[in-house]
């Protein structure tokens, strides 16, 4: 068991044919992933290293395939378009790497699959990866994951890693690593990836990882302090990031004095989540989390 | 991006969003002109910078004829603006904007974003115009009416009307309202905007509406689509460095410490930040070189760390996944030759090829200081950067 992605998980590629998309689908596959089909509009009838058939339009693959996963690789000014795409063609879960989609763009994406059931990760983020199914669906570094009981949710997707590293360092391992992107319109949150990890029985704690802007990880917190029964670590990065700025990501800004790591920080601390004094201790954090263990 | 109020006003007419008459001046001379040709009583001079709050500093000011509108242009030209939102050295003033003075009945705030909660556009409205929208926000909350977009739909006339009346406007004001609502969605969506401000919207006496401010930012993510913006650029007004970062694509942020940073990753760079404050030193930047890092690019960035005069030591960090170590560390050993490396430099390598990539560092000659990981790299860092001998 995991969240999200598993040993049934078949994932389709939009994008495959691009110099992105093609590294990557080289590295999932190595990886163990079961990627099963590509799409290009025009590529149709081609294949990836002579084994994934690619397709010119997403119910096509489906429809030969039976994949339930999309990764879009696709370059932003069509990414909003081929997340449309997907959800059309039913696929359940559509995960998005492309980072500089316009955010009005993904306004109209977001409107667009409400009500509908499709799954969206991302945009602007590194995957999602279960290391025990051997399902690597992203742009994270493979040989840093090890099977195991730990949930790690990212808005950023360096900062997973090291994460990620750390835990494996410990002798731990990741059920489930997802990273929800750094942008201000999103799919997934972190309440959504909490949910899944508090029913996961294969997730015995989880390590979240926000940062400045916006208000996802308050939310988070009140979802935390009534519901998420497991030992729960986090860390916030920006405390040290003026007011104004946008700090590479497009979400990171802390606008109107709101969306500080300050006001983040009391607000998971109050919910019963232990804080990593700094990036370097987020391993350690979890397992001091882990053996104060969490009695709600 | 940003851009002045003058451009924002002429976007403004483009849509049909009521705007004040104003000519541009970079010289007294020409103030003293466009206060002429605008003919009225009053003129307003206002200093064209992209940061806010230009009049408590001193870079709005009102003249009664058109020899004071030049008399108050020079005084204005070429001052160092200093703003809550400029920084303790201020910013250069270049041009003026010269307006012409109407009769004010009352100001508003109305501004337009993104609700990230929502993820739909809200539309804010306030009656007390002309001052700080957080003061407001944080003060008194009850008076921001607001009214969130539905993308599909628009923003509706019954919405505006909404606010319109919880503004206390009355009579055929309430329709000039909501026709200016409409033009300036219209404005928002087709530029695709960040954030429209404005404050003041002013009530003038014969009950029309009018935009007595503009403030506009866009969206970096969509400008390729909007080639009639990219004119509106002004570097005069981005800090230098981060200019020239643009050029080369990396995402670079000045800031007041004497520590330079490289790191891989939004999220990274900005908890390296927060290690170095943690262990007592001041982070000179913000750099994130990006998950797909060049030799070129590594070196670039090199230089522009460099280039801030401040810095007295650098820290890299990179987490090498899809990036390897040996790659990096070429890049910065290029690098450090390239540009004659003249203060302490530590280096903290992890993931993919990361033995290859310390062995690369070793035996360069160069006097690369390691770390084995975040905190330690810090504090090696900020030992470095106080000239207490490191290694």
């Amino acid at each position: 068991m995991s969240i999200l992605v598993d040993q049934n998980t078949r994932v389709l590629m939009q994008g495959i044919t691009g110099s992105a998309g093609s590294f990557h689908a080289g590295q999932m596959l190595d990886y163990g992933t079961k990627l099963v089909a590509g799409v290009t509009p025009g590529k149709g009838g081609t294949k990836f290293r002579e084994s994934v058939p690619i397709f010119d339009t997403v119910a096509d693959a489906v429809k030969a395939t039976s994949a339930n996963v999309s990764v879009v690789f696709v370059p932003p000014p069509f990414a909003g378009d081929a997340i449309l795409e997907a959800a059309d063609a039913g696929v359940p879960l559509v995960i998005v790497i492309t980072e500089g989609i316009p955010v009005m763009d993904m306004v109209k994406v977001k409107r667009a699959l409400q009500g509908r059931p499709v799954r969206l990760v991302g945009p602007n983020c590194p995957g999602v990866i279960t290391p025990g199914a051997k399902c690597k669906i992203g742009i994270m570094p493979g040989h840093i994951h090890r099977p195991g009981r730990i949930g790690v949710v990212s808005r950023s997707g360096t900062l997973t890693y090291e994460a990620v590293f750390q835990v494996t360092q410990l002798g731990l391992g990741q059920s489930t690593a997802v990273g929800i992107g750094g942008d201000p319109v999103n799919g997934t949150d972190f309440v959504d990836c909490l949910k899944l990890f508090n029913a996961d029985p294969e997730t015995d704690a989880v390590i979240m990882i926000g940062e400045i802007g916006g208000s996802a990880e308050e939310t988070a917190a009140q979802y935390i302090g009534k519901e998420f029964r497991k030992p729960i670590a986090g860390f916030i990065a920006g405390v040290s990031a003026p007011p104004g700025k946008r700090m590479g990501h497009a979400g990171a800004i802390i606008a109107g004095g709101k969306g500080t790591a300050a006001e983040k920080i009391r607000a998971m601390e109050a919910a019963g989540v232990l804080m990593a004094p700094s990036p370097a201790e987020l391993g350690t954090t979890l397992q001091a989390a882990l053996q104060r263990g969490r009695t709600r | 991006m940003k851009i002045h109020e003058y451009q924002g006003k002429e976007l403004f007419r483009k849509y049909g969003v009521p705007t004040p008459r104003g000519v541009l001046a970079t010289t007294p001379e020409e103030a003293e002109k466009a206060a002429v040709s605008l003919g009225t009583p009053v003129v307003v001079v206002k200093a064209q910078i992209h940061a806010g709050g230009r009049g408590k500093g001193g870079g709005v000011k009102l003249a009664k004829s058109p020899a004071e509108a030049r008399q108050l242009a020079s005084q204005i030209l070429g001052m160092m603006l200093k703003t809550h939102q400029t920084g303790p050295e201020g910013q250069k003033v270049n041009k003026v904007y010269v307006e012409e003075g109407l009769p004010i009945e009352r100001e508003f705030y109305l501004g337009m974003t993104l609700d990230r909660a929502t993820s739909r556009l809200s539309l804010m409205a306030s009656s007390e115009g002309g001052v700080e929208i957080e003061e407001v926000a944080a003060k008194h909350p009850e008076k921001i009416l607001l009214e969130s977009i539905d993308p599909v739909v628009g923003l509706a006339d019954y919405q505006s009307r909404k606010l319109a009346f919880g503004l206390g406007l009355k009579g055929d004001s309430i329709g000039k309202f909501v026709a200016f609502a409409r033009a300036l969605y219209r404005c928002y969506v087709e530029t695709d905007a960040s954030l429209v401000e404005v404050n003041p919207l002013v009530l003038l006496e014969d009950g029309s509406v009018a935009a007595l401010d503009a403030k506009l930012n866009f969206d970096d993510n969509a400008l390729y689509r909007h080639k009639e913006l990219v004119g509106y650029r002004d570097v005069a007004e981005e800090d230098p460095i981060e200019a020239q970062a643009k050029e080369f694509d990396l995402a670079y942020i000045s800031l007041d410490g004497n520590i330079g940073c490289m790191v891989n990753g939004a999220g990274l760079a900005m908890a390296t930040m927060d290690t170095i404050k943690l262990v007592g030193g001041q982070p000179a930047n913000f750099l994130d070189v990006g998950g797909g890092a060049t030799k070129e690019k590594v070196t670039e960035a090199f230089k522009l760390i460099l280039g801030a005069r401040a810095v007295k030591a650098v820290l890299i960090n990179i987490f090498g996944g899809i990036m390897k170590c040996d790659v990096i560390a070429e890049g910065v050993v290029a690098a450090a030759r390239e540009v004659k490396l003249s203060v302490p430099l530590v280096v903290r390598l992890e993931g993919t090829n990361v033995e290859q990539g310390k062995e690369i560092l070793r035996h360069s000659g160069l006097p690369i200081i390691p770390a084995d990981n975040l905190r330690q790299a810090a504090e090696k860092a900020v030992a470095a950067a106080r000239g207490e001998k490191v290694s």
